[in-house]
């Protein structure tokens, strides 16, 4: 393990982790037009964060139950013809704001506000990736398990049912999964910048990609690269990790439009 | 000479969200058959479909399935994001992974031969529509539903559509069960025509139907105008090329 003994690498292996799932992941999310789920979700899920401060427990764990969470409640409420828009910017801001009036009480010492909002990827420690591996390897079996049902549903929920799936269930499969990339993406990459890493890679491969399967492989592709760039920038320029990589994913999506344009 | 019964509901009432949609439906589908649900707009033809194929939970009364019922659905659109890429062949592989030969043979009964490689996105409307009906095919259904199968065909195009549908049920022996809001093709085309508003207001062979007062207080004029081309198409076009598909069907 001397290798992930260097700060860069084990920073290197963590995004890689989180990049890997959460590309395809992303591409569910743009397809069932929920970009705005995951980053609501995101930010939801810092009430969380906070939670696992104040009561000592770890911060994956608090951000993955408060995600999770949400998720379900915007689930069965959506299922009840509400709009699910504005039950999740309801439910998205009270949460952010009980965990920013809960931050603001607790002692200063014991947290970093800017670490929780753009996530400190250099600060990754064994245990992190431990989780972090750990928790993709789960989302990855999710979604390969799920595949053709998560497809078809996204498709469209009727032809679905009368192929005798349930789209419920496919709903909560990608519920659990975006809960648990939030929790272990939110250290390393931030809340606020993690549905960043959702959706940017998923919508830069849509261009090059002729199916589903495709643009996900893409998408991770994407990902993999604009973390090992971003990474790259940050220790060249010294600027922050997060924000680094999302630039550099922002920066891949623009050239993706332009080769996009030249293709046709 | 009684077909096999496929399916059969006993004052069927289905609602969405608060609404009650169907009220107190009964109808029965025999092999062979093809039946059309006309209706106007918010008459529940589309929610009544969803019930049938189990999309839609009775909020009270039964529907009796035959156990060797298969249903291939046909849905009223996909609203397909531009976003999520598919090409035919794998839209056919959905959910089931399926052979290429499995799929070529629906492709070509449908007369969609050869789109394989397309994205679904860069279909024509008839094109999408006969590899909707493809897909419906693959498991050889003993019953076809097909939701407003020919939104967005011209009349000629909705005409040799429906001309296909009847080939396929004599071919394959499945029953039909549309709906449509196009009349006049509907009066030629269907054995048993269904005529609903919530409930069932009259139904019948397309002569029964289209005398009944309950139909034509429903459609008014435009009743009047498929009725008419109904009579004419029935009393002297035999041997016209323009000939309305399945009049043969409609005159059992």
């Amino acid at each position: 393990m001397s290798l992930l003994d260097d700060f860069f690498t084990r920073a290197l292996v963590a995004a890689f982790g989180v990049a890997l799932v959460a590309a395809p992941l992303g591409c569910f999310l743009i397809w069932r037009r929920m970009a705005f789920f995951g980053d609501a979700t995101a930010h939801g899920a810092l009430f969380g964060v906070a939670l696992a401060i104040a009561l000592n427990f770890p911060i994956w764990l608090g951000a993955l139950g408060v995600a999770l969470g949400m998720a379900l409640i915007v689930l069965a409420l959506s299922a009840r013809q509400h709009s699910s828009d504005t039950v999740l910017s309801v439910l998205t801001h009270s949460a952010l704001a009980l965990a920013l009036l809960m931050l603001a009480v607790l002692p200063r010492a014991r947290l970093n506000l800017e670490g929780l909002l753009f996530g400190d990827i250099l600060a990754v420690t064994h245990a992190d990736l431990g989780v972090i591996w750990c928790g993709g390897l789960l989302i990855a079996g999710l979604l390969g398990l799920h595949w053709q049902g998560l497809l078809t549903v996204t498709l469209n929920p009727d032809l679905a049912k009368a192929s005798g799936l349930a789209p419920r269930r496919y709903d909560l499969v990608l519920m659990i999964a975006l809960s648990l990339v939030i929790a272990i993406g939110i250290e390393i990459i931030g809340a606020l910048l993690i549905s960043a890493l959702l959706i940017i890679p998923a919508a830069s491969a849509r261009s090059f990609a002729k199916t589903p399967e495709a643009m996900a492989g893409f998408a991770a592709g994407f990902g993999v690269l604009a973390s090992m760039a971003g990474l790259g920038l940050s220790l060249a320029l010294d600027t922050p990790a997060g924000p680094s990589i999302v630039a550099v994913s922002a920066a891949l999506f623009a050239l993706a439009q332009l080769a996009r344009l030249r293709l046709s | 000479m009684t077909r096999p019964s496929l399916l059969k509901t006993t004052g069927l009432c289905l609602s969405q969200g608060r609404r009650d949609v169907i009220d107190n439906v009964d109808l029965e589908l025999s092999l062979g058959e093809i039946v059309t649900i006309v209706g106007p707009n918010g008459s529940g033809k589309t929610t009544l479909l969803k019930g049938l194929i189990g999309a839609i939970d009775p909020s009270s009364g039964e529907i009796q399935r035959a156990p060797n019922l298969k249903i291939g659905y046909v849905p009223q659109k996909l609203a397909l994001d531009a976003t999520f890429p598919l090409t035919v062949r794998r839209f056919l592989n959905l959910p089931k992974p399926r052979t290429g030969r499995d799929i070529a043979r629906v492709l070509a009964q449908t007369g969609a031969s050869g789109l394989e490689k397309r994205a679904v996105q860069d279909l024509s409307g008839g094109q999408f529509q006969r590899v909707l009906l493809a897909r419906a095919l693959m498991d050889d259904p003993n019953l076809l539903m097909l939701d407003e199968p020919t939104t967005g065909l011209d009349q000629a195009g909705c005409a040799q559509f429906y001309k296909e549908i009847a080939a396929l049920r004599d071919t394959t022996g499945c029953a039909v069960l549309m709906v449509s809001h196009d009349l006049h093709v509907v009066m030629a085309a269907s054995d048993r025509v269904i005529c609903l508003n919530g409930h069932v207001c009259c139904q019948g062979t397309p002569a029964h139907v289209a005398a009944d007062p309950a139909y034509r207080a429903l459609f008014g004029k435009e009743a009047d105008g498929a009725f008419a081309l109904y009579r004419h198409e029935h009393d002297h076009t035999h041997h016209h090329d323009h000939e309305p598909v399945g009049q043969v069907n409609a005159q059992r």
